[in-house]
């Protein structure tokens, strides 16, 4: 057989399509638990990390059993609109998938543009809230976060003090933010530049409801409300000014956190 | 001139380097050169694909049409590089996730292309694999030469090992800021083919 003709050079490409396929997808469906396993124990790590409870640095494996150390950490789910938790006969905090949650009308909505500081598009009615006790008090509450940068939508966690308004840690899992400029979002020194610093002003009026007056500043910040910004990537730093507005106001955690800092009171 | 499997092998280190005579596969060369471990990893994925795609290709080389040759090429390579993506972020997340999209342009490395368009496609598979081999070490060579320059001048570090303490952490050594950006790795490259043509002169190109 002249393999020059039209219908061998079909067959020889339909073959070999066909060979490619078969591995591709063998090798995609018999790793998927292991990636998905990856995935789950990164963002684990990553909200360990955040809370201060994780040292190791990224890619060495050190810094103590991520299974271990998470037994610390309770999750539990709040309704973002009142700021109520929702109890696990409604919402097991197992098996509810966050991201997933915000393709669903039934538990997300679309924001309108005024509300959208972050990016989003649609976001969830429900969120994973993360709580550290210790000796029988709260210790730390670690919130998601994402919002769009430049070129990507940044996922990462912030964890707060007892205090509910100084942070303790941020991270960012996720990103495809330009390496070495707005990338430098992942950069522990960086992410170092914003413990101990105050979300919201005591003498706000508005209390917790009100918008944080935290914000990421050109060059070097001051004092408790200033955050150092990253030189060379202003529009990433907007991004994570803006999610933070949105995360931590009305339309995020802000709810939450003033109903649960009421309870943290009495 | 036939060469020997142990030519075919240990010419792409010096007389036929891929990088500095060939000046293919720049682009990755630039990116990931930034720290070694990084730089390692994908110097072992880019040998592995270059080995057996030219080894795949040399078995079917009889059966591959000629019009239709470059498409069946990428094919077999694409396929192996998502292989070794999937198989890195099974086993090595934290590696995986520093690489990201550069695995992924492991497919349009030109060197893979290259040795299967220009040498897998006329010979047999046993040299085939060498010559793979020898071009995916000899990628490695340069870029694990490249990213210990860089890593060492431009963090003090050596494979995330401090070496030269830095200013910033009360050490004494000034970091080299153009070493951590990928334009750093354009002035180390050209060193590396200036010294290698001033030794190999029949690499100079004739004005």
């Amino acid at each position: 057989m002249n393999k020059e003709k039209t219908a061998s050079a079909f067959l020889a490409v339909m073959v070999l399509a066909f060979v490619c396929s078969v591995l591709v997808t063998g090798a995609a469906v018999g790793l998927r638990p292991r990636q998905e396993a990856n995935r789950t124990l990164d963002q684990k790590k990553n909200i360990l990390r955040a809370a201060g409870l994780y040292q190791g640095k990224e890619g060495t494996g050190k810094g103590g059993d991520v299974d271990t150390l998470f037994q610390q950490v309770e999750t539990k789910i709040i309704r973002l609109a009142d700021g109520s938790f929702v109890p696990p006969e409604e919402l097991d905090p197992a098996t509810f998938h966050q991201l997933r949650s915000t393709l669903d009308n039934t538990t997300s909505r679309k924001l309108s543009k005024e509300e959208d500081k972050a990016g989003l598009g649609r976001q969830e009615k429900f969120s994973m809230v993360y709580l550290v006790n210790k000796g029988g008090q709260l210790d730390k509450v670690i919130l998601p976060i994402r919002g769009k940068g430049l070129w990507s939508t940044m996922y990462g966690y912030v964890a707060l003090a007892a205090d509910l308004s100084t942070i303790s840690g941020i991270t960012f899992y996720e990103h495809g933010e330009t390496p070495g400029l707005g990338g430098d979002i992942a950069n522990p020194d960086w992410q170092a530049g914003w413990q101990g610093k105050q979300l919201y002003a005591p003498d706000n009026p508005e209390g917790l409801e009100g918008q944080p007056v935290l914000e990421i500043v050109k060059g070097h910040g001051t004092g408790p409300y200033q955050v150092d910004g990253v030189s060379g990537a202003t529009l990433t730093m907007n991004g994570v000014n803006n999610l933070m507005q949105f995360w931590f106001g009305e339309h995020g955690f802000g709810p939450f956190l003033q109903r649960y800092k009421g309870f943290l009171e009495k | 001139m036939p060469e020997t499997k142990k030519e075919l092998l240990l010419n792409p280190f010096f007389q036929r380097n891929p990088i500095a005579l060939l000046v293919l596969g720049i682009c990755s060369a630039l990116a990931v050169t930034g720290s070694m471990d990084t730089a390692l990893v994908m110097s072992i994925c880019l040998t592995l694909v270059v080995a057996f795609s030219s080894l795949i290709i040399s078995l079917i080389r009889h059966q591959i049409p000629n019009t239709v040759r470059i498409g069946m090429q990428i094919t077999v390579i694409a396929t192996l590089v998502i292989l070794v993506d999937q198989i890195l972020k099974a086993f090595f997340y934290d590696l995986a996730k520093q690489l990201s999209v550069y695995v992924g342009l492991i497919i349009t490395n030109c060197i893979v292309m290259g040795r299967a368009e220009g040498f897998a496609m006329s010979h047999a598979p046993l040299k085939s694999f060498i010559d793979g081999l020898g071009n995916g070490l000899g990628y490695a060579f340069i870029l694990m030469t490249v990213s210990f320059c860089r890593e060492l001048l431009g963090s003090g570090t050596v494979f995330g090992y401090e070496v030269l303490p830095l200013v910033n952490n009360e050490g004494w050594y000034a970091s080299n800021g153009l070493m951590v950006l990928p334009a750093g790795a354009f002035f180390l490259i050209a060193l590396i083919i200036w010294a290698l043509r001033t030794i190999y002169p029949d690499q100079q190109e004739k004005e």
